[in-house]
């Protein structure tokens, strides 16, 4: 099953290399990774998305709390949560074509970010399967180029 | 007033109580090396090999109780560490190792003798540090001491850039380390104590299975006292070898791949299994669906992560296992449970267990004209009364030094458990001789571990360490070899130690005492004379070339299929 990890860390140099060397020296998988300073300048959080089942998860969660600069892990599929992933996509946008990708970009609610004689590059925002199902409509088209920020998460309901 | 870098560690050591610190000089640590010499009452032990210095330490904090301390160069210095660390972190003992760093300028521009040591023992350390400003130092040194000594203990390695140590700096006064992320649970929680006192007492077939952290934690007495106010058998770990007294009764000895056949066939057994401070190695596990089918389980540790890793836990208990096993204690003597009741109750599964004890007890064949290994360390157990310090390498002679030494009390027996270090032996007697100098300290040794650091007579002569080495010599990479013989036909592929030098004669060349016995007449007379020697001594006892090491479980297999003697 898939799981999406907050994980609060000390702001400090090595400390994400200590959280992959983690996950690849016991061989857990990482689907996504994003990290950024919080409102505390001192901590970062990093925010994992991962799959396993509940035995693995678990042991993921006890190794991420052993690191000594890691200050909370919240396993966010136990709560009820907001996700959001951004994905930037460069798509052919010929003459015969553009029209189609401006519709489709406006069902989505993305946003053209860039023109250019033969293609567009758009911004999207959503759920990991809504980018996904934009960037399967797009692909017979023709995506040229893909960069995706990663899942952001938070909790839902007053902190 | 200001002082230096080098200094102020100096007087971080001593707040920390480090008098004795092993290690191995260069460039980089230049400036602590001539800070050392105005401090006589921190002993530098000068090793001759960095990985030495390391299980020197190691040892060192064994036996003395408490952190050990090595400090090396950079680049080479400190890459030579890395063994001897990850040893440290898989058996959990704390260490600080002081590794020397090219100046901050400097760092990241492939400088002479630069390598990311922090970066290269991330996976092999409890933590580790970078200093890159000497206002950090000591902070930083008084953090590192805190996370190897508290919680399940392990190596912290310091990086300690040139400039750094040779800068000036006040000197900050000594807070208690007080850290937002890290507060290891000591304490258990009662209802979990509760839950587990009433499921044992409700067991019929009760089994102890004890690991390094009833040693780490010092419960050994705590330990004890459980198992005979129950009449609950108690089997070890390598690592849990004297955590209980190995000649007491209830001792079942170790269990696993060369455990006895009675402490596994009691684990296969068992309805109830109480592992303290162990981790369900796959040495001691074998194949995991078969191991103690039949027994629900309660697991304490100071690690969370350990429970529930490999083996489901029925009743996880996270805390110190002194402070566990106290409140078990004193549930179990004020709950009003009648304990005499508890006793008789055990009595049939204890005397089940005597039955497969007399089946097959641990033993060996005697052949006339040839020592047999199990016999050396037979005699050494006899002729030291059971009271030496043993250390050993790595192989056979390190589970013939585990089966045929009933240790009784913790800390005298000192082994790379779960990393397996050949040449371990030999650094971590002079450790140990260094930590205790008034007992015996002997290296149980093979033919080829023992010549991975055997640069370390020097040392052992250059401090005076009168550590005995029994090599069981079987001309083989005796272990492996086995291995050969039982799953490969017999083939010997690279096991067979054609070349190996006269080791009566090595011992000589470094200023030690040599001594062989070739017959089983002589095992006793050359021991006699090694214990009675005040130099370190090498005993070269040519064994029976394909001994081996039984009971056996094959890797993989349940541990009931085992190949007996
Ligand atoms: C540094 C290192 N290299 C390789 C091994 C693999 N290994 C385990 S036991 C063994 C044989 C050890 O031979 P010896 O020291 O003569 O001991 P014996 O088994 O003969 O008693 C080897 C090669 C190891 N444990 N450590
Ligand atoms: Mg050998």
């Amino acid at each position: 099953m898939r799981h999406t990890l907050s994980v609060l860390l000390q702001n400090k140099p090595g400390v994400l290399s200590r959280v992959t060397g983690l996950f690849s020296g016991r061989g857990f998988n990482i689907e996504s990774l994003s990290v950024a300073p919080t409102i505390e300048k001192e901590v970062s959080c990093l925010t994992l998305v991962t799959v396993g089942d509940e035995a693995i998860v678990e042991q993921i969660t006890k190794q991420l709390h052993k690191l000594i600069d890691v200050i909370k892990v919240t396993d966010m599929s136990e709560h009820e949560y907001v996700e959001r992933d951004m994905a930037l996509i460069r798509v052919k946008a010929e003459s015969s074509t553009r029209a189609e990708v401006l519709r489709t970009i406006d069902i989505f609610r993305g946003k053209v970010v860039d023109v250019c004689p033969k293609s567009y590059v758009i911004e999207v925002t959503g759920s990991a399967s809504k980018v996904q199902a934009i960037i399967d409509i797009l692909r017979p088209i023709g995506i040229q180029e893909i960069v995706r920020t990663g899942m952001v998460a938070m909790t839902r309901g007053q902190k | 007033m200001k002082i230096t870098g080098a200094e102020a560690m100096m007087r971080c050591l001593k707040e920390q109580n480090v008098n004795c610190i092993f290690g191995f000089p260069g460039g980089a640590v230049i400036d602590i090396y001539d800070e050392l010499l105005r401090h006589e009452d921190i002993t530098h032990v000068l090793v001759r090999h960095e990985q030495a210095a390391v299980h020197a330490a190691d040892a060192y904090a064994r036996v003395n109780g408490d952190v050990g301390v090595a400090l090396v160069t950079s680049g080479p210095g400190a890459t030579n560490t890395v063994t001897g660390i990850a040893s440290a972190y898989l058996d959990s003992i704390p260490l600080v190792v002081f590794t020397g760093q090219v100046p901050t300028g400097l760092i990241g521009n492939d400088a002479f003798q630069e390598v990311d040591i922090v970066g290269i023992t991330r996976p092999c350390t409890k933590h580790n540090y970078l200093v890159k400003d000497v206002k950090d130092l000591v902070p930083t040194i008084r953090e590192a001491f805190h996370i190897a000594r508290t919680g399940r203990p392990g190596p912290v390695l310091i990086d300690l850039p040139k400039d750094v140590v040779s800068s000036k700096v006040k000197f900050p006064e000594m807070k208690p380390v007080k850290m937002r992320t890290y507060r290891p649970t000591y304490e258990p929680h009662p209802g979990q104590i509760e839950k587990a006192c009433k499921a044992i007492s409700k067991a019929k077939r009760p089994v102890l299975y004890v690991g390094g952290g009833v040693i780490a934690s010092k419960s050994n007495v705590e330990l004890t006292d459980l198992a005979h106010k129950l009449n609950i058998p108690v089997t070890m770990t390598l690592m849990g070898l004297g955590g209980f007294p190995g000649t007491d009764p209830l001792s079942m000895g170790m269990l696993g791949m060369h455990g006895t056949y009675f402490a596994n066939m009691a684990v296969a057994e068992c309805d109830m299994l109480i592992a303290v401070g162990s981790r369900f190695d796959d040495r001691v596990t074998g194949k995991l669906s078969d191991f103690a089918p039949r027994a629900k389980i309660i697991h304490i540790d100071i690690d969370p992560s350990s429970i529930s890793k490999n083996v489901k836990v029925d009743i996880p208990i996270v805390a110190d296992c002194k402070h566990a096993l106290t409140a078990m204690n004193n549930w179990l003597e004020n709950s009003g449970l009648d304990l005499a009741a508890q006793v008789a109750a055990h009595e049939p599964w204890i005397n089940k267990i005597k039955e497969w004890k007399a089946k097959h007890p641990l033993g060996y064949v005697e052949e006339t004209g040839i020592i047999k290994p199990q016999f050396v360390v037979q005699k050494l157990h006899e002729l030291t009364h059971g009271d030496a310090i043993i250390s050993t390498e790595v192989g056979q002679n390190q589970m013939w030094a585990a089966q045929f030494y009933h240790f009784n009390k913790p800390n005298n027996f000192l082994t790379s458990g779960g990393l397996g270090v050949m040449g371990y032996g030999l650094p971590a007697a002079i450790g140990a001789q260094m930590a205790a100098p008034d007992r015996t300290v002997i290296d149980v040794a093979g033919d080829g571990s023992i010549q991975m650091n055997i640069q370390e007579l020097a040392t052992a002569q250059q401090y005076h360490c009168p550590v005995k080495v029994a090599i069981l010599n079987n001309n083989y990479l005796g272990m492996v070899r086995q291995w050969q013989e039982l799953f490969y036909k017999r083939k010997y592929s690279a096991t067979v130690l054609d070349v190996e030098p006269d080791f009566v004669k090595l011992a000589e060349a470094y200023g030690a005492v040599g001594l062989r016995a070739t017959k089983p007449s002589e095992v006793e007379p050359v021991i006699k004379e090694a214990l009675a020697t005040d130099n370190t001594v090498i005993m070269d006892f040519v064994v029976n070339r394909e001994e081996g090491v039984y009971p056996m479980v094959p890797a993989g297999k349940a541990t009931t299929e085992m190949l007996l003697v």
